[in-house]
């Protein structure tokens, strides 16, 4: 049983009906993932690769039984669909779209907290390629062919750096339990410490790699909750260290505001919480196979 | 994206904050006339450019008479200020901000920001005005107040009140600074801005609480929900490679550095542009041209990167995922063959049918160093650079 999401995890896509979500609504269903259907209001009683369209999430949850979702829906009213998610019982929700207004990600933070911690859905992204447990189920846009089912659990901020990532394991033969897109944005649905709970507490994962960048305290977070409260090795690379101060570098979220938010003093601060830090984005395979051979 | 000082004065003043009467000029003339319509003796001429740190770079001057507005925009208009926020280049004036003049008590420092920590918007105020953010955290930080609103209600007047308490503002000033918070606050939350800043907000010696400096930079994300805030951009104030590469969906970020960079996602540009700078090279800019790189896109992004003198190599860098290699190499040897580009390319295809892209990329016959890892890629562009031309012919021949 991986993190988050499993081969029994039963997925509906919710914007279905739009080109990009097509595409990738077959991709993850010949990867293996249980896509039972989808949701677009006004387009419930389609049927598009296979699958039935709902006119709400609620719908699809009782005919479907869906507890996992993947939200494909454009930035306006992309917030509004993940709220729906949550108010409709799912339990995982990923959410790719890229654009989502701030304020808007506030609110959704805000109203999720209405429901208790247990009942609570776990959200990942915006802004992200996704989650994929390598072998058993792909919740995104990622190639799945990339990762080799193992024993690494990934979290990152960025989608093709996180490629990167994988490629390089897989060139040392080395595999993935899961991997987690947090996103680019500012305000995400979970931050690197959210994820390490669960790597720390899943018996699959026996290395974490945490893929940051500029921007943002999560890293800084991140090695204050690893300091007191993991006991795996964790890896690390940051981005942007060649970044100008005060520039948003592509993601919404990578911009260097604060102290504590550079690629250079986050790489201070996790290696003084005892992470090893990939020095270039060249290594991190090596560094991570590195870290598994001794923990051998 | 930014909007100017006038601009801003304006919403907020519609939001209930109260500032010094105004007038915005284009010209000299027009400035001195328009503080004629003002009235009074005393007027700060104020350059509009979207940076801070007017003041010490000349772009702020007291004036005592229509004579002294009329020289001091001359001095302005058409000029770049340089302040520590532009970089060297500086930002152009073409617009001055006249205002009436006001006796000062004491100066307020009063801002709103998004804080990622606690996700929420919070309101960072100091009773040290007039110094920059940084310079209070760094010298007086026990004089910094703090506070989150929360989202579902919005500022509550007793959040506002304690603010107003802690900064040791009398009794009698109160009740204006809440409203002042309180417009604030629904400006930011009501028009999705990322940053109100008001610097300093001033208790005039007449006990008026007014705001003397006004920023506001709104979230490009949300811009599609405010066409009035959009219609206030002003182009003369960015970087035109930056505004062109916008306007055709691209992110750029230019640099000092001479190796181009064409990448596919935002973290991998910048795991790119490290590794230039591991290798010995400087980057160019930062550009992502997104998940996906259609031929189209990919030929934009080699004109956008051209259009820097400065530029004396190219690394392409694509981690093909469900786009393939093959359909990206033809772009690039589209884009190559239609643009003519006689500078060392360096292009680094990794991912999905990766052998088919290497194959079109060698069969096309163009002068193309090809490399297999960021490290390799990185490396065969800083030698491309530092070598004269013929002896990246040799690298070619090598390859």
């Amino acid at each position: 049983m991986s993190i988050l999401l499993d081969r029994s995890s039963r997925v509906i896509v919710q914007g279905i009906t739009g080109k990009i979500a097509r595409f990738h609504t077959k991709d993850m269903i010949e990867y293996g993932t249980n896509v039972v259907g989808g949701v677009v209001p006004g387009k419930g009683g389609e049927v598009v690769e296979g699958v039935p369209v709902f006119n709400t999430v609620k719908e699809a949850v009782e005919a479907t039984d869906a507890d996992a979702s993947i939200v494909f829906v454009p930035p306006p009213f992309a917030a509004d669909s993940i709220m729906e998610a949550a108010d409709a019982g799912i339990r995982y929700c990923v959410c790719i779209t890229d654009g989502i207004p701030a304020q808007d990600m506030i609110r959704v933070k805000r109203y999720m907290y209405r429901y208790p911690r247990d009942k609570r859905m776990v959200l990942t992204g915006p802004n992200c390629a996704g989650t994929i447990s390598p072998g058993k189920a792909l919740l995104g846009i990622m190639p799945g062919h990339i990762y080799l089912p193992g024993n690494v659990g990934i979290i990152g901020r960025s989608g093709t750096l996180g490629y990167e990532a994988a490629a390089q394991l897989k060139e040392y033969g080395i595999g993935v339990s899961t991997s987690v897109g947090i996103g680019g944005d500012p305000i995400n649905g979970s931050s690197f410490k959210d994820i390490l709970q669960w790597f720390e507490q899943d018996p699959e994962t026996e290395v974490i790699a945490m893929i940051g960048e500029i921007g943002g305290p999560q890293e800084a977070e991140a090695a204050d909750y690893i300091k007191n409260h993991v006991t795996k090795p964790v890896i690390a690379y940051v981005a942007g260290l060649t970044a100008p101060k005060g520039r948003t570098m592509g993601h919404a979220g990578a911009i260097i505001s604060a102290f504590g938010e550079s690629a250079s003093e986050k790489v201070e601060i996790l290696s003084a919480a005892g992470v090893i830090v990939a020095e270039n984005p060249a290594v991190i395979g090596e560094t991570i196979a590195r870290v598994m051979k001794k923990a051998a | 994206m930014d909007i100017h000082e006038y601009q801003a004065k304006e919403i907020l003043s519609n939001f209930g904050v109260a500032v010094p009467s105004g007038a915005l000029a284009y010209s000299p003339e027009q400035a001195a006339y328009r503080a004629r319509e003002l009235g009074g003796e005393k007027w700060i001429v104020k350059a509009q450019v979207h940076a801070g740190g007017r003041g010490k770079a000349g772009g702020v001057k007291l004036c005592d008479s229509e004579g002294e507005i009329y020289e001091a925009c001359e001095d302005m208009f058409g000029r770049k200020l340089v302040t520590h926020q532009t970089g060297p280049e500086g930002k152009g004036i073409y617009r001055v901000y006249v205002e009436s003049a006001v006796p000062i008590d004491r100066e307020i420092y009063l801002g709103f920001v998004l804080d990622r920590s606690s996700q929420r918007v919070m309101i960072v105020a100091s009773s040290e005005g007039g110094m920059e953010i940084e310079e209070i955290s760094a010298e007086k930080p026990d004089s910094i107040v703090r506070s989150t609103v929360e989202p579902a209600v919005g500022l509550q007047e007793f959040q506002a009140r304690e603010i107003a308490f802690k900064l040791g503002l009398e009794p009698g000033m109160v009740q204006q600074m809440v409203r002042t918070l309180q417009g604030c606050y629904a400006a930011f939350s009501e028009l999705d801005a990322t940053m109100v800043e008001i610097n300093p907000l001033v208790i005039t010696g007449d006990n008026r609480v007014l705001a003397l400096d006004a920023k506001m930079s709104f979230d490009d994300n949300a811009l599609f929900r405010h066409p009035q805030i959009s219609e206030l951009r002003d182009k003369s104030q960015e970087d035109p490679r930056e505004s062109r590469a916008a306007d055709r969906g691209l992110s750029y970020v230019g640099l000092d550095g001479n190796i181009g960079c064409i990448v596919n996602g935002a973290g991998l540009a910048m795991a790119t542009m490290d590794t230039i700078k591991l290798a010995g090279g400087e980057p160019a800019n930062f550009l992502d041209i997104g998940g996906g790189a259609s031929p189209e896109r990919v030929a934009k992004a080699f004109r956008l990167v051209l259009s820097d003198d400065n530029v004396q190599a190219i690394l392409v860098n694509i981690f093909a995922g469900i786009n393939r290699c093959d359909w990206v190499a033809e772009g690039v040897v589209q884009a190559l063959r239609e643009l003519e580009i006689d500078l060392p390319v360096v292009v680094r295809l990794a991912g999905t049918n990766v052998e088919e892209g290497q194959k079109i990329l060698a069969k096309s016959g163009l002068p193309v160093i090809r490399a297999t890892t960021l490290m390799e890629a990185a490396e065969r562009a800083v030698g491309a650079w530092q070598n004269d031309l013929t002896q990246a012919t040799k690298v070619r021949a090598v390859k």
